[in-house]
């Protein structure tokens, strides 16, 4: 069992309360994931780079780390340090040399995300908690997705923990468990793909990126998930425009949407909804199995039969 | 009227308030206020008493229903009415996955659309959906009537028992065993009674009756994989 949230506004005005919005819809659906949390938020101009990075030693591995990258790649860099995470902005052209010197310089730093927009903040701990250490509530965005885990099919730590980053601003949450995880990995690693843990939803995430890498859009690798991966699963995908939704033709694992002329809302139990403003006037719906919907802004709401 | 706020005084008082209601209790009208998705509102219910949800609720509404009437005026979760023995269960809205699962008897009426496994392993208990219902309905439903006044998903009636299914719209696909069946003077009298009961404004000549063609009940070799 997992707790899944999701918010996209289409009111300007909300983007402020943002992250409170969430934290509280995040806290809500602890009894459904309280070994660890994260959360995928989309905010900023977008004008540069942003890479947020992890590590269990922050004192020692963020110190004048900036520094150090301004040097390895003779530009701009801003670090805003969160707890055990930090935000690294760059001009967009350097996101590859940034990534180089911290993969070779720096084995105890992490990338969660990479991207314009994208930042993601996870660790383990009760939702309550990981929302504190990373001031959460503070934050303001156009959308953001939520997740807490209760772990059934690998170790409880941070790389465990979702929401998976699958593509520049791109990034996965997951309900359930993928019972074909370990021969997909060995495909996937056959094919040259990373995958660090031994998690299903890693495998999932990876999956993603690999269809999108070889050409599908992010619309047709959903899709093909269908056919691909076995098991059970609500994923909810973040993008920079945007939030989908998919399920497993079985459809085991809950869902429910909300949608106003303010917001569109996901959440696994409609508990988590509650306290959004006008959710006793908002069209309320459960998502149908085996069906792509996606969510972005200047779009209407699209939905894509398998 | 008792009027119980569930937000402020939990769900653990309201349930066994309810509980405490007697065959003969006095306060037969509860109106239940902030339900705000919770879980196993007004669950194990045992007196003739009628209990006004506003709002939607969570998991288990209702469940194990005695005699009580659950009138909810929003959508449930998943599991409403489970294991119900008698009464009515009454949502205004939509019904996530497994509607009135197992269910023995009573009546449990959803005016919008309920989803998957609607009426799973139902026992007896009527089920009257004014909307549509999901895959794998009424999967190894034993006894009890399902009625559909619009569309039914894939695999219906499953592995199916004796219970009667009546569906108006489409039916995506029938699951094994199930067989469309011939609808009878009789059954027009049942679907009639049930329509009545559910508020339909529907003909009982507008409905396909589905059963059982009862292939699988003895072992049968070519059913072997």
């Amino acid at each position: 069992m997992c707790g899944i949230v999701g918010l996209f506004l289409k009111d300007p005005g909300l983007q402020s309360a943002l992250g409170d919005m969430l934290t509280d819809m995040l806290i809500t659906m602890t009894d459904r994931g309280p070994d660890s949390a994260g959360i995928a938020i989309y905010g900023g101009d977008g004008a540069g780079a942003k890479l947020t990075v992890q590590s269990d030693t922050p004192e020692d591995s963020f110190a004048k780390l900036d520094n150090h990258l301004r040097k390895a790649i003779k530009g701009k860099v801003a670090m805003t340090v969160k707890d055990t995470h930090a935000v690294l902005e760059f001009q967009t052209d350097q996101i590859g040399a940034a990534r180089t010197f911290l993969a070779e310089n720096h084995p105890d730093i992490r990338v969660m995300s990479h991207g314009s927009t994208l930042e993601i903040y996870k660790e383990v701990g009760l939702p309550r908690a990981v929302a504190d250490r990373f001031a959460l509530r503070q934050m303001a965005g156009t959308h953001g997705i939520g997740h807490t885990r209760m772990a059934t099919e690998s170790a409880v730590t941070t790389m465990g923990a979702h929401p998976f980053n699958t593509g520049p601003d791109q990034c996965l949450v997951h309900n359930g468990s993928l019972s074909n995880h370990n021969a997909m990995r060995r495909k996937l690693r056959r094919l040259g793909v990373h995958i660090e843990t031994e998690n299903d939803t890693e495998v999932g995430a990876a999956y993603l990126t690999w269809k999108m890498q070889t050409g599908s859009t992010l619309g047709e690798a959903l899709q093909s998930s269908l056919d691909d991966l076995d098991g059970f699963f609500t994923f909810v995908v973040g993008t920079k425009d945007g939030f989908g939704v998919v399920r497993d033709p079985i459809a085991c694992k809950p869902a429910v949407m909300a949608e106003t002329d303010q917001y569109v809302a996901f959440g696994s139990e409609y508990r988590a909804l509650v306290n959004l403003p006008g959710i006793d006037h908002a069209r309320v719906w459960e998502p149908e199995p085996a069906t792509v919907y996606f969510w972005s802004h200047g779009q209407t709401p699209t939905a894509q039969a398998a | 009227m008792q009027t119980f706020d569930l937000e402020a005084q939990g769900l653990r008082a309201l349930n066994s308030t309810l509980h405490a209601q007697a065959e003969t209790t006095n306060q037969t009208a509860w109106e239940i206020v902030n339900p705000k998705g919770a879980h196993a509102i007004a669950v194990g219910l045992d007196a003739p008493i009628e209990v006004n949800v506003k709002g939607s609720t969570g998991y288990y509404c209702g469940g194990m229903n005695k005699q009580a009437t659950v009138h909810v005026h929003g959508s449930v979760g998943p599991g409403v009415a489970e294991n119900m023995i008698s009464g009515t269960v009454l949502i205004e809205g939509d019904a996530s996955q497994y509607a009135g699962a197992t269910g023995n008897g009573g009546t449990l009426i959803i005016k919008g659309n309920a989803s998957s496994r609607c009426g799973i392993s139902m026992k007896g208990i009527d089920i009257i959906v004014h909307g549509n219902i999901g895959h794998m309905s009424a999967f190894m439903a034993q006894s009890g009537n399902l009625v559909v006044c619009g569309d039914a998903g894939e695999a219906l009636g499953d592995s199916l028992y004796e219970a009667r299914l009546f569906v108006r719209g489409s039916v995506k696909s029938l699951g094994a065993d199930c067989v469309e069946k011939e609808m009878r003077p009789e059954h027009l009298t049942i679907l009639e009674e049930l329509l009545e009961r559910g508020g339909c404004d529907a003909k009982a000549s507008e409905f396909k009756r589905y059963g059982s063609a009862r292939q699988l009940y003895h072992f049968n070799i070519d059913n072997a994989y």
